[in-house]
């Protein structure tokens, strides 16, 4: 059974010869037919036995080996005319324009091919492509129309695709081309890019046809007992009649014509066999219409051979189902549904210390969730549950069984979403088995698999040796990733309602009495030890949010930064503490003293100060601890003081509104002025543009500055009391600029950073004149998405956004097929001990790793060190 | 010649080791070229090559089988050290 590993020395690629086909072929196959009635294959048939065999039990005819054993042996098909080798039609076509039609050499003088002969040697010699001389001779050679070894004129030859070869008018048979073929010397092969050792230019003109083994082609029996044959043995059994016909006809000595035309149906059915895609043949079909599956048809393409089985392979132990979103369980777990858990298992070995648990698993069997699919004894028996007597079994084992458990709480699998882009792709989460048909996971690991659940499917896979589980734990588990190498912050973390949540609960003026502080306490997981009340209002006691919030924080947290409400106030000299928006936070000792929590706090993706300072200072775990508790927390202060958004939010009074339709006028008046002086010639150019596009320019510096000023209008009635508003300016989701678009004006749309004009001639729609270069008639949107979009405003519109989708697709591939190139380029690099990058050769890649030697992930979002945070840590107070 | 300034073909030519992007090269003596190879544990095609037509290495006049110590301004480290083996070319 055991089998000695070979050592792949090197692989060289030739043709095969006819004697080598004959060598390695263990029968002729001379009959089309595959069984006999009593349904036993036919000697010296297609599924003759000595072919090798797929039938379990049965033993092989030539090497006695049994199925799954016998790899299978070749067969032959002796052709009764010889048939062009479709794959090689192209390379036959060069060597006979390349050569004599009468005495076989190449068509240059000696001087040259001596000249070549020599380029060739070099390059063998060197290990170089010597065969990309051959191109050049063939171009040379190709162009002589009397050679210079012979004196003969030669004729030109065409090659109808696939596989017919005409001089001037005549056709060349199969028979005629192999003839030219074999006239080839050794040496003039050399330089036509054939190495005669492994592959003489005639062997490419087929007069014996290798028959696969039956292993390559097995038939497979339907429940009805029928037996259907491989696509591949059709298309043999369709060789093999022709070929009968044809030489049956060849010695009755048949008319030219007749023998003719089968010579050549015998040529389309194995130029088929080989590849039934070639155009300008019409594919082979079944019975059926179904267009056969033959040679190529195996190896080609994304199911095929190389991409399909061995690039990627199809997996035990996975599965694969819809994503949904759960708040409550940690970012380490996953929710896995019942139904998967009870087909995916873990195998455990039974030790005196789990037998009984491990019994009553057996005992439990495949039907009832924490149970068991199998048992294997230690002599490698395998007993499936659902037919055993499970209460025997269990009784039967004994330390050093294995048993085949469900999965259950607490096993670590690993979870993908694809496209696997970067490592955080696939993360390895601990299991809670849940009922209902999704896979379950935390908000705060959506943004590492780019996840979101309109309907995205992830993949599951149980790790089944103890060293996989402990790897996948250690190095892979969710709480170990949330620091991203991209740019050494957190890619883990809050999202959206997250950071809305924080921020209300945080805010200024938030009191909460002891029923309510509890009660948020609870829901975030934590034991309600209140602190002292911040303070007492005719004898109740109430609690500020930022007292909950800091509840979460661990002790010594010292931190101080500007809250990302802060950016888009404009102070002019910040007050700190007494900033009017609460934006200057203060953390002392674990205790939020000022500032509101938003984007800047822990929000997934961005520079958010507090999550970022308690994974790098105190760990993945209290990280892990912290997100759960927040989040929760976050969704639980939301619930609790509401929050709702809608269109009403971008409501603004009239007053307003027609302010902004002031500016607006007043814009498209400046504009119709600047086009007047443009067009009187008057307009002064800018250095370095044409007269048109200084134009260009001012038109749009002036209809960027109306929108900004709509904006800015528009703004003043969007306060942080606007639900809207919290979600941009706390950075949870959407931004001012969506929302001054949505309340005050779209502005101008563009299509490669032009305003547009393209279309009719000298115009964009035909509801303008030609030439108008008005703010409206190219592309300058005045109404805001509330009011509506007039038709033209609205065409416009999609101008600018189909150029968007277009990027997006045409970036998409673009980085997709660099990250590939890039991959298998680094693929087998790694920084060994010394701190130098190598590869598998141990070829110094970089002296030390990025120069510094710094692992990205732990730097401060790109910078080594950073010496602020460091003195604030250890000397508790502010730096800046 | 080594580490001359002047090029190896002639007066008046442009001289690349002077240029701001051409970082320092410099040739190691023997017994420096083999604690290189100690350091790292290698041997000399492990390393990072260099042709010996590539023009820093005519100027500063290195020959094949030498080994270069390359000081380089680093975005990351400030200075980094590279070392690279001349061979045909
Ligand atoms: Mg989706
Ligand atoms: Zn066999
Ligand atoms: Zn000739
Ligand atoms: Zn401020």
């Amino acid at each position: 059974m055991a089998r000695l590993p070979k050592l792949i020395d090197g692989i060289s690629f030739g043709l095969l010869s006819p004697e080598e086909i004959r060598k390695m072929s263990v029968t002729r196959i001379v009959t089309a037919d595959t069984y006999d009635e009593d349904g036993y294959p036919i000697e010296r048939g297609l599924m003759d036995p000595r072919l090798g065999v797929v039938d379990p039990g049965l033993r092989c005819r030539t090497c006695g080996m049994r199925a799954g054993e016998c790899p299978g042996h070749f067969g032959r098909i002796e052709l009764a005319r010889p048939v062009i080798h479709v794959g090689y039609a192209g390379v036959i076509y060069d060597c006979l324009r390349a050569t004599c039609r009468k005495c076989g050499r190449i068509l240059l003088p000696e001087e040259d091919l001596d000249y070549f002969r020599r380029k060739v040697e070099d390059a063998r010699a060197t290990g170089g492509d010597w065969w990309d001389y051959s191109k050049e001779v063939i171009s040379q050679a190709s162009k002589v129309t009397e050679c210079p070894h012979c004196g003969e004129k030669q004729l030109r030859i065409k090659l109808e695709k696939p596989t017919t070869f005409r001089e001037e008018k005549n056709r060349l048979t199969p028979s005629d081309v192999r003839e030219r073929l074999e006239r080839i010397t050794d040496s003039d092969a050399m330089l036509l890019g054939i190495n005669p050792e492994v592959a003489r230019p005639e062997w490419m003109v087929l007069t014996v046809l290798p028959v696969p083994p039956v292993t390559v082609r097995p038939s497979i029996t339907l429940e009805t007992g029928v037996r259907s044959e491989d696509d591949l043995t059709h298309k043999l059994v369709d060789v093999i009649r022709i070929n009968q016909r044809l030489s049956e006809n060849i010695e009755a000595g048949a008319p030219h014509l007749i023998v003719e035309d089968l010579w050549e149906l015998l040529q389309y059915h194995v130029t088929t066999l080989f590849d039934n895609q070639v155009s300008g043949v019409p594919p082979a079909r079944h019975r059926s219409g179904r267009t056969l599956r033959t040679l190529a048809q195996r190896l080609k393409g994304k199911e095929g051979r190389f991409r399909g089985n061995l690039s990627g392979k199809r997996v035990d132990f996975s599965a694969r189902t819809v994503i949904s979103p759960d708040p409550c369980i940690s970012i380490n777990e996953i929710g896995v549904p019942e139904y998967i858990a009870k087909i995916l298992t873990v195998p455990v070995r039974v030790t005196k210390y789990n037998i009984e648990k491990i019994r009553n698993l057996v005992r439990r069997g495949p039907e009832v969730h924490p149970g068991a699919n199998y048992v294997i004894s230690p002599d490698g028996r395998r007993y499936d549950l659902r037919y055993a007597d499970r209460e025997e079994l269990a009784e039967a084992i004994q330390p050093g069984f294995i048993v085949e458990r469900h999965l259950m709480d607490g096993d670590v699998v690993l979870f993908n979403r694809q496209p696997s882009l970067h490592r955080m792709s696939i993360m390895a989460h601990e299991v809670r088995v849940m009922p209902g048909r999704t896979f379950r996971l935390n908000l705060c690991v959506c943004p590492p698999y780019n996840a979101d659940f309109d309907g995205d499917e992830m993949n599951l896979h149980v790790p089944q040796s103890r060293e996989a589980q402990a790897e996948a734990r250690i190095l892979m588990r969710v709480q170990e990733q949330i620091l991203s190498p991209r740019f050494g912050g957190p890619i883990i973390g809050g999202i959206q309602d997250h950071i809305t949540g924080l921020y209300m609960l945080t805010k200024r003026g938030v009191w909460l009495n002891r029923e309510q502080a509890q009660q948020l306490l609870a829901a975030a997981g934590i034991e309600p030890h209140l602190p002292k009340p911040a303070k007492k209002e005719g004898g109740v006691e109430y609690w500020s949010g930022k007292q909950i919030f800091s509840m979460l924080l661990p002790k010594g947290l010292n931190l101080t930064y500007k809250a990302k409400i802060c950016e888009t106030q404009e102070c002019a000299r910040c007050l700190k503490e007494n900033c009017p928006i609460d934006g200057y936070v203060v953390i002392r000792n674990g205790e939020l003293i000022s500032g509101v929590m938003d984007e800047r706090s822990c929000k997934a993706l961005s520079r958010c100060e507090v999550l970022d300072r308690i994974v790098k200072d105190y760990g993945s775990d209290e990280a892990r601890r912290f997100l759960d508790r927040a989040t929760r927390l976050a969704i639980a202060a939301a619930k609790m003081f509401g929050f709702t958004t809608g269109i009403a939010d971008e409501d603004i009074p009239k007053e307003a509104r027609e302010k902004i339709e002031e500016v607006l006028m007043d814009a498209s008046e400046k504009v119709k002025k600047l086009i007047e002086v443009y067009e009187r010639g008057e307009l002064e150019q800018l250095p370095g543009r044409s007269l048109r596009e200084t134009l260009e320019m001012r038109i749009m510096e002036l209809l960027t500055e109306a929108r900004d000023k709509a904006g800015e209008i528009a703004e003043k009635h969007l306060g942080l009391d606007n639900q809207a508003v919290i979600m941009a300016r706390t950075g949870a989701r959407g931004s001012m600029l969506n929302l001054t678009q949505m309340a005050g004006c779209v502005g101008q749309q563009s299509v490669r950073g032009e305003r547009l004009s393209r279309g009719y001639r000298g115009r964009t729609l035909p509801h303008f004149k030609v030439g108008d270069l008005g703010p409206r008639a190219r592309g300058f949107v005045e109404s805001s998405y509330k009011k509506g979009l007039n038709p033209t405003e609205f065409f416009f519109h999609a101008m600018g956004g189909r150029e968007g989708l277009v990027d997006t697709a045409v970036r998409t591939a673009q980085s997709g097929y660099m990250q590939r190139r890039l991959i298998n380029a680094l693929q087998d690099l790694r920084v060994e001990h010394d701190g130098t990058v190598r590869d598998d050769h141990g070829h110094i890649i970089q002296f030390e790793y990025g120069e510094d030697r710094v692992d990205p992930a732990r730097t401060d979002l790109g910078k080594a060190v950073n010496v602020d945070k460091i003195i604030e840590k250890v000397i508790g107070v502010g730096g800046s | 010649m080594t580490g001359g300034g002047k090029s190896a073909e002639g007066e008046g030519e442009f001289d690349v080791t002077k240029h701001q992007l051409v970082p320092k090269h410099e040739v190691l003596s023997k017994e420096e070229a083999k604690e290189v190879l100690r350091r790292y544990q290698v041997k000399v095609h492990q390393l990072p090559r260099i042709k010996a037509s590539d023009p820093v290495v005519k100027a500063i006049g290195a020959k094949v089988g030498d080994i270069l110590k390359i000081t380089r301004d680093s975005p990351t480290a400030g200075k980094t050290v590279a070392y690279r083996y001349v061979v045909r070319g």
